[in-house]
């Protein structure tokens, strides 16, 4: 059977390098390009991608073609980009969810297995809790849970997902135990947001976005933000820096990616493209109006942001006991 | 009035009236080609509503998902083939009415009372929306743990006629619902390494392996198969609705108010309406004998709620940027794209553009008559080939569909093991509606029992604590009680 699979592997290599050979002679790009987003059409990531993509069509002159690639919790997706042909012709948007995978023993996938071509936006975290609620101020959240261990509850997300992770770490930049909270798992930002409207959980943890129509309604009121600036929708909800002196931060990090070795001059263009579009009001128009964060960063930056997160997330996890393997 | 005014010259825009027209004919198509649901629809739609007036855009999704979950009756009545999951519920009787030569009036019964459901639906969304709302964001999980488990009491009235076999099937289906992460730890449980079943048995592919692929192998292997139903002549379509209108106004009335507010809870959608509309009709029914056998009543019921749900979800969507079901989960990206912001300031700041989607609502669910009429012309005369020769395309369909969820073949691998399974258990007398709804509620009752369980760190008392639950916790023993109840009356009686 390793027979075998050498064999294919090699045959594999052998017609990979043909390809590239063959479409490095012609321009690139002279046929349409797939553009893979690991999750269902409609969501926050294919938002961004579909807003992206006709802009690239422009400044590429070729189809750009937005393939969704959803389920397995983004892990098919992802899978499908790291392992397309290094050729420029299938690329895809990648998250942050890939901090998450190989801690939770879910795949192998890390971010080391792409080559990045720029960070497109963020979705901030934030905490959130009922309009009505005693907490005044993030630190008289803290001080609950410090002064009742085990009673109160928060939500946002599965065990070891995005919103959790956010959560785990903001306790533990605090030096609060995070065992010393109950946590409600939610399917998602949104339903968590709702849960604490419904006075089912006392705080979530789920991004500011999906709390601004609740926030409007006054149902919930969001005490902090999980960034290093305030979002410039909500000018008065304050940073959690600000109002705790902790650094941490916590996003749901979008950006595009390709296979690992991508050809310079491919990539080269990509990346120039891909700031050029970015900074168009198209773009930030758009992110403006979901209240996500346009950030954009080249990839040597953004490299270096998810190498750090895949190192912290991983000793949160492990610290709560998620981790495995 | 003003706002209503401006709203009516929003909607008389040509070139909204012509979006309605052509992504009706859309909805109708996607629907109709089973495994591309009416969410799907929704999906494909984006990239072109990106591109639209806020109104134009909104309308184009109401327009093609209405018309897609009626749709989605066309290819359950003639081929056992539901096109959507929302017609997963009475595919079953209404396909055995089709063969026997009732495929027309079923159609009729389908498009017309999906078109009241829906212009109910509407109604409701109309007037309460921030009432109901409000309901909809003051439930915590015990409260749709409640919900959830009686959804799943509906089995009772889907198991068919041996119990044992039923909930055998039953039982199956939950079974496949606890395959994927385990909702509170995140563990993988029962996917065999497979990240692609991570998030559970990819439920459509699933969904036509049981229905479709049975049929058609029953259909190969039988040398016996009449070469095609018999069509009745002059099977008018919509001949005897006038009668069936004024026969069943409460069941109408009743189901799509029940359809409209399961939409508006979040996580329970058309499919769900469905069943559970299909399961109460039966226990209402004053004719039990002729519901099972050659009344469509159930099938009134089930397909005027599912139409009705889809106006449902867009309560919570609308005012609180809570999604209803699947498509106003995309629907709402597509609302803050085009600056109509969901929240409460919606009735007061885009008052025209609301109102003008309403009036979408209203003409799409009318419109749906005369479109609805013309897709049944021309696909009823299916049932005039061969059957056999229908197989093979029905296959390339059906792989289709199970492909297109995903973009994946592992969806094509679930249709083919789910079909055999299906066949196998068809065979022996397990009905396989009971596996799907079990798959469908599943999921449901374990994540918000799991989640309810957390809450309270493990004190069932506290079920019933909070006073929507204890409610809907008293209702729901009285449901499972009531049988008890009457079985020892009637001993006593005898005893007596």
């Amino acid at each position: 059977m390793p027979r075998r699979m050498t064999r294919r592997a090699v045959l594999a290599g052998t017609i990979a390098s043909v390809g590239i050979i063959g479409s490095a002679r012609a321009a690139w790009p002279d046929r349409p390009i797939t553009l893979i987003v690991p999750y269902p059409a409609g969501g926050g990531t294919d938002m961004v991608a579909r807003t992206i993509a006709p802009l690239l069509e422009r400044e590429l002159r070729a189809t750009v073609n937005v393939v969704n690639r959803g389920g397995g919790g983004g892990i098919i997706g992802h899978d499908a980009i790291a392992r397309a042909q290094p050729d420029g012709y299938t690329i895809g948007m990648i998250t942050n969810d890939l901090s998450f995978y190989t801690h939770l023993g879910q795949s192998r996938l890390t971010h080391r297995d792409f080559t990045k071509i720029g960070q497109t936006n963020e979705i901030v975290g934030s905490v959130t809790v009922k309009h009505d609620a005693p907490y005044r101020r993030v630190n008289d959240l803290i001080e609950a849970i410090r002064a009742n261990p085990g009673r109160l509850r928060g939500t946002g997300a599965a065990p070891g997902v995005n919103w959790h992770v956010g959560f785990l770490g903001m306790m533990d930049s605090l030096g609060v135990d995070p065992r010393s909270v109950i946590w409600v798992p939610a399917q998602g930002g949104t339903l968590g947001h709702q849960d604490v409207a419904a006075g089912g959980s006392d705080f979530s943890t789920s991004s500011l976005a999906e709390a601004r129509a609740l926030l409007e309604a006054q149902r919930v009121r969001t005490l902090c933000v999980m960034a290093d600036a305030r979002a410039e929708q909500f000018p008065d909800i304050p940073t959690l820096k600000e109002e705790t002196g902790s650094d941490w931060t916590f996003s749901v990090v979008h950006g595009m990616a390709g296979p690992r070795g991508l050809p310079e001059a491919i990539l080269g263009r990509l990346v120039e493209t891909l700031a050029k579009v970015h900074a168009t009001e198209e773009v930030q128009g758009v992110l403006r109006q979901r209240t996500i964060r346009a950030l954009h960063r080249p990839p040597a930056a953004w490299e270096e942001v998810l190498e750090a997160q895949l190192n912290s997330y991983g000793r949160l996890l492990k610290e709560a006991g998620l981790a495995r393997g | 009035m003003d706002a209503i005014a401006r709203a009516v010259g929003m909607v008389a825009d040509p070139a909204v009236l012509a979006t309605i027209l052509v992504s009706s004919l859309f909805g109708l198509f996607v629907g109709f080609i089973p495994g591309l649901t009416a969410t799907m629809a929704t999906a494909l739609l984006v990239p072109f509503a990106m591109k639209l007036d806020p109104v134009a855009a909104i309308a184009a999704i109401v327009a093609a998902t209405a018309m897609a979950i009626f749709a989605g009756d066309i290819p359950g009545t003639l081929l056992r083939l539901p096109g959507t999951p929302a017609a997963a519920a009475y595919v079953d009787q209404a396909y055995r009415l089709a063969k026997a030569g009732r495929a027309a009036e079923v159609l009729g019964v389908n498009v017309v009372f999906s078109a009241f459901g829906g212009l109910i639906g509407t109604t409701v969304l109309v007037l309460f929306a921030p009432v109901l709302a409000d309901y909809a964001l003051s439930l915590s999980s015990f409260e749709f743990f409640w919900l959830a488990v009686l959804g799943l009491s509906c089995a009772v009235f889907v198991v068919g006629e041996n119990a044992a076999k039923g909930t055998a099937s039953l039982l199956f289906g939950l079974l496949l619902a606890t395959v994927g992460r385990d909702y509170t730890s995140g563990f993988p449980r029962f996917t065999l390494g497979a990240p692609e079943l991570l998030d559970g048995v990819p439920f459509v592919p699933a969904l036509i392996g049981f229905f479709a692929l049975p049929e058609i192998v029953r259909t190969m292997r039988d040398p016996d198969t009449p070469a095609a139903v018999p069509l009745p002549r002059n099977a008018g379509i919509f001949s005897g609705i006038p009668r069936k209108l004024m026969q069943w106004p409460l069941n109408l009335l009743r189901s799509a108010t029940l359809g409209t507010v399961v939409g508006a809870l979040p996580g329970a959608g058309a499919d769900i309406a469905a069943w559970t509309s299909y399961a109460l009709s039966r226990r209402l029914t004053r004719d039990p004998a002729a519901w099972q056998t050659d009344s469509v009543e159930g099938i009134v019921d089930a397909t005027s709620a599912n139409n009705a749900s889809l106006a449902g979800a867009w309560i919570p969507a609308l005012v609180f940027a809570i999604p209803g079901d699947t498509i106003t989960a995309i629907a709402i990206a597509v609302l803050y794209l085009k600056n109509v912001t969901p929240g409460p300031s919606i009735f007061l700041e885009n008052a025209h553009t609301l109102y003008a989607v309403f009036l979408c609502f209203f003409l799409a669910n009318l419109l749906m008559v005369p479109l609805g009429w013309t897709a049944i012309r021309i696909a009823v005369p299916i049932l005039k080939l061969p059957r056999r020769l229908l197989m093979a395309p029905l296959l390339l369909f059906a792989c289709l569909g199970a492909y297109a969820v995903e973009n994946s073949l592992f969806g094509i691998g679930v249709m083919l093991v789910a079909g055999l399974i299906g066949f196998w258990m068809e065979e022996n007398g397990y009905p396989v509606g009971p596996t799907v709804l079990g798959m469908v509620m599943g999921r449901l009752v374990e994540e918000h029992l799991m989640s309810s369980l957390i809450r309270v760190q493990g004190d069932p008392l506290r079920f019933f604590e909070r006073p929507i639950a204890a409610a809907l916790a008293a209702f729901t023993l009285l449901v499972w009680l009531l049988p008890l109840v009457r079985i020892l009356r009637r001993t006593w009686a005898r005893a007596g």
